[in-house]
């Protein structure tokens, strides 16, 4: 069947008025799949779904036909006091049981294919879940990033899925279902992503106060855009000039309480927060709540509780001139 | 002391079953109406992106509270009311085996009750969901009250669920009336006794989760610490031991509600009644082999997750079966729209669609999209809300004339039944899209960019047109008290037992005790005429045993024991657990009065 027609099948679940959306207005969707693995999860869900409407119609047909064919009508006589019927019951029993068999076969068919088990060679990824933000970790690359995971098109990728604290639960529903993040434990997904775009996600076990916030994105990228980005990553951080405003900052970065939790390589070598050797180059800050502009930036550094409840991040004290400098700094480390 | 002790002291020492019954209704009632206000809390917070109605942390205390309440506090203790009430009525007995005990358990579940919600007046309500998942509910995560709350205020309650459990076993086994064979009880008796026998069994399996629980906070192991060698998965198996069956307990009582309104107002006996008594049983069987199926997520392996898929699945087949024997009892049928039939006719139209997205999630790759999304929130609300409560308002309008005296208003029931059935589907059925849309549960905000704010706003007015319809309810609750329509024995045409006595009926129920016949011993049917009432007044006196204060001074002992480890204050706990065995010999050593 070709991929336009599941597209089509897939979408049925969101009724009528949701038919033709694009899958841009629904960024988190499970619908719009864009790996082997959501696909493959896509592909099972769509017939379980007709499955479940042809037995809709007909429960709810036959009790509407029921209730109205059946109603009591003055004068008429007493039902006949059936007491049941074997071969109805056999014919009932069998029914559902068939139908079963049919959901079950290619169920457990999915469920080995998408056991995790990516082939040799795949672009290893090492995601760690930390009270409130995501830590990805290229071992092969030798690049620690934070919250927005970057993927090659194309490529098969083995995710390694570990947590810090206590269980969360890594979901790009775009990408395929989720798998949770326990502490002590290896968690697998495999996947090969098959379009460019940013997709989001997000935690999706209770984890506490910020669980709500504990957000992400994926970036799919081209092999080039990818091979750039992995170039820029790998690179150390941005020097700035001596005398500039991120000169500035780079010394009330390195003279503040920042560098307990935070590394910016060279400068700090903090692990409780996230790396912000490249920051600059970031999409989102905390943990995808806000876009990375000079604004947000200066109010998480001044007040993180008061914009993510719960944060291990303080409210940083810090002059006014400081923290505009430290700003101007972080964001120069793209 | 007797029973016709009147006033407040006549209620706080009654054994009467029929009275515990009302005790257990309007309590899980008042819990009820608290879960549902936390709800539309929730709904009101949710009603668009980034809304502050309450802080992050208020609302995973409401969530985790509403979710507690309305399994423990609600929905168990209104199907308890209604066992307490009609058991005993439909087998011709006099009382339940062991009256007290009943008292007993009826005061567990309100101190318990109390003692949980307690916790919202030193804001330290839990907040760790109703699931409770370790290792965040570990003294590192979670150094506050709260979890200590939760899990003595559940223990608690497991000893009411137990004592009753075993309590209505053995009424039922053992105090039928002659001639009442197994396969003669009503399906709502035979329903409640595979429930009980899922108490006994999935609770002390939750039981021992806490025990573990309570040592990893108040005595440093590591059950569920992975630095200990311990292991927060042993939690989640633990959990969902107790917790699927704890699903069956919810719903078979409901089943067994529509399995007797249904005949009744089909004027039909129920189609297959054989096969839906055993369907239950199985389902009572299969429910303790698919735990792991709320797992799937957690990386089981494809051996153990291919297992529980099939296992899930197969459990659907005694369920279909189910539905299809009450389409056949309503097929033919002369059927009489009252607001019972319409609850019990929007049961099964509900339960349906709850049953086939559970289909969905019985699949584990499916499922590792919907799990912990609002998909799974939908569902869950088909089966509790449109399953379970729709089987309890069922229930009540069946039987509130017998509990009462008078029946129900049908008009205000008519609009009780459509605003319900309407606000639950504009509440939960757009649940399904907002989670295949990518919104998880559980949490107290969401971005705009997520395209659920449309769906979101429609399923908060759903909401609280169900609370507007629970107003009505309410309403004709209490309108009913003087206006109702008097019910006389019998204001349906019922078949069983209960309704052969006065409504409400004596303190004895019987004044002589019957001898059944048939199956359905107040209809006529091929073998047998219908069975005579017993006469008004006994032929000989009935003695009823006496009051007691003993079950309610025994339950005080627990939470007595529990604030006081809540207080860490050894003493207090000490004194408990005197009251409660003090408390226990002067019960034992009661002279039964007559």
């Amino acid at each position: 069947m070709p991929r336009s027609w599941k597209t089509l099948l897939g979408l049925a679940p969101v009724a009528a008025g949701l038919i033709g959306c694009r899958a841009e207005q629904f960024p988190q969707s499970t619908l719009h799949p864009r790996s082997d693995f959501a696909w493959a999860i896509q592909d099972l869900f769509t017939g379980i779904f007709w499955w479940a409407v042809v037995v809709f119609v007909v429960v709810e047909g036959i009790l509407l036909y029921a209730v109205f064919r059946y109603r009591a009508r003055p004068g008429a006589p007493p039902p006949r006091p059936v007491h049941g019927h074997t071969l109805l019951e056999i014919a009932w029993t069998l029914a559902p049981a068939l139908v079963l068999v049919l959901i079950a076969v290619p169920t457990i068919r999915t469920i080995f294919h998408t056991a995790g088990k990516a082939p040799p060679g795949a672009l290893r990824v090492e995601v760690v879940g930390h009270q409130w933000w995501w830590e990805f970790r290229y071992p092969e690359l030798g690049i620690v990033t934070a919250n927005e995971l970057h993927l090659p098109v194309g490529r098969p990728v083995a995710l390694e899925l570990t947590s810090a604290d206590v269980i969360h639960s890594f979901w790009a529903p775009a990408l395929g279902g989720k798998r949770d993040v326990i502490l002590s434990r290896t968690n697998r997904i495999a996947l090969t992503a098959d379009s460019e775009g940013v997709y989001l996600g997000q935690c999706a076990e209770f984890c506490g106060a910020s669980h709500a916030n504990m957000r992400l994105r994926v970036v799919v990228q081209s092999d080039s855009g990818f091979a750039a980005w992995v170039a820029a990553q790998r690179a150390g951080p941005v020097a700035p000039a001596p005398g500039t405003l991120e000169e500035r900052g780079r010394q009330a970065y390195a003279r503040s309480a920042c560098i307990a939790c935070h590394t910016v390589q060279g400068v700090s070598a903090g692990r409780v927060g996230p790396d912000l050797t490249h920051l600059g180059s970031r999409q989102t800050i905390a943990s995808g709540l806000f876009a990375n502009t000079p604004e947000n930036l200066a109010r998480w550094i001044e007040d993180a509780p008061a914009l993510k409840p719960g944060s291990l991040m303080p409210k940083m004290v810090l002059t006014p001139e400081d923290r505009d400098a430290i700003v101007a700094y972080l964001r120069s480390l793209r | 002391m007797s029973a016709s002790a009147t006033g407040l002291r006549g209620w706080l020492t009654t054994t009467d079953h029929k009275r515990i019954g009302l005790l257990y209704f309007w309590t899980a009632l008042g819990f009820f109406l608290a879960g549902g206000l936390e709800a539309l809390i929730i709904r009101a917070q949710l009603a668009g992106p980034n809304r502050t109605v309450v802080s992050a942390e208020a609302f995973n205390q409401l969530f985790t509270m509403h979710g507690t309440t309305m399994v423990f506090l609600a929905l168990m203790p209104l199907t308890a009311a209604l066992f307490n009430y009609i058991v005993p009525l439909q087998i011709g007995a006099r009382d339940v085996a062991f009256p007290r005990l009943n008292a007993f358990s009826y005061w567990v579940f309100l101190l318990g009750g109390l003692f949980m919600n307690a916790s919202f007046l030193l804001g330290a309500a839990p907040d760790a969901g109703w699931f409770g998942y370790a290792n965040l509910t570990s003294k590192q995560y979670s150094p506050g009250l709260s979890i200590d709350f939760w899990l003595l205020g559940l223990q608690i309650l497991g000893i009411a669920s137990l004592a009753a459990g075993f309590n209505f076993i053995v009424t039922i086994l053992n105090l039928r009336a002659p001639g009442m064979k197994m396969m003669r009880l009503p399906a709502f008796t035979w329903m409640t006794l595979v429930t009980q026998f899922l108490v006994i069994t999935a609770f002390p399996v939750i039981t021992v989760a806490l025990v573990f629980l309570m040592f990893d906070r108040f005595f440093g192991t590591s059950f569920y610490i992975p630095a200990g060698g311990g292991d927060p998965v042993l939690w989640q198996h633990l959990f969902w031991l107790f917790g699927h069956p704890e699903v069956y307990i919810l719903i078979l009582p409901a089943m067994g509600i529509v399995s007797e309104v249904l005949p009744t107002f089909a004027r039909k006996p129920l189609f297959g009644y054989t096969v839906v008594v055993y369907s239950g049983v199985l389902i009572g069987f299969m429910g303790w082999g698919v735990w792991s199926h709320h797992m799937f997520s957690t990386g089981l392996g494809p051996v153990a997750d291919s297992f529980f898929s099939a296992a899930t699945m197969l459990i659907a087949i005694p369920t279909g079966v189910k539905i299809f024997n009450w389409l056949a009892t309503l097929w033919g049928g002369q059927i009489r729209f009252t607001t019972a039939l319409l609850f019990a006719v929007g049961f099964i139209a509900m339960f349906t669609i709850g049953g086939l997205s559970g289909v969905s999630h019985a699949s584990a790759p499916a499922d590792l999209q919907q799990t912990d999304t609002y998909y799974v929130v939908a569902h869950i609300h088909y089966v509790l809300f449109g399953g379970t409560i729709f089987g309890l308002f069922a229930g009540m309008y069946y039987w509130w004339p017998k509990m009462t005296g008078r029946r129900l208003d049908e008009r205000l029931g008519k609009w009780h039944f459509w605003l319900t059935f309407l606000g639950m589907n504009l509440a939960f059925f757009p649940m399904h899209l907002i989670g295949l849309l990518g919104m998880p549960r559980r949490i107290y905000t969401y971005g705009p960019e997520l395209g659920v704010s449309t769906l979101n706003l429609v399923s908060t007015v759903g909401a609280f047109t169900i609370g507007l319809a629970t107003l009505v309810f309410l309403y004709n609750l209490w309108r009913t008290r003087r206006r109702g329509a008097p019910a006389g024995n019998d204001p349906w045409g019922g078949a069983t037992l209960e309704w052969s006595v006065s409504s409400p009926p004596p303190p004895y129920n019987f004044s002589v005790i019957p001898t059944v016949q048939s199956r359905l011993p107040r209809w006529h049917t091929e073998h047998h005429g219908p069975m005579p009432d017993p006469p008004e007044v006994p032929p000989a006196p009935v003695p009823v045993p006496g009051g007691s204060w003993w079950p309610l001074i025994t339950a005080l002992g627990l939470p007595i024991m529990a604030t006081g480890a809540i207080a860490h204050a050894l003493a207090v706990v000490f004194l408990g657990a005197a009251v409660l065995v003090v408390g226990i010999y002067r019960w034992a050593y009661e002279p039964f009065e007559a």
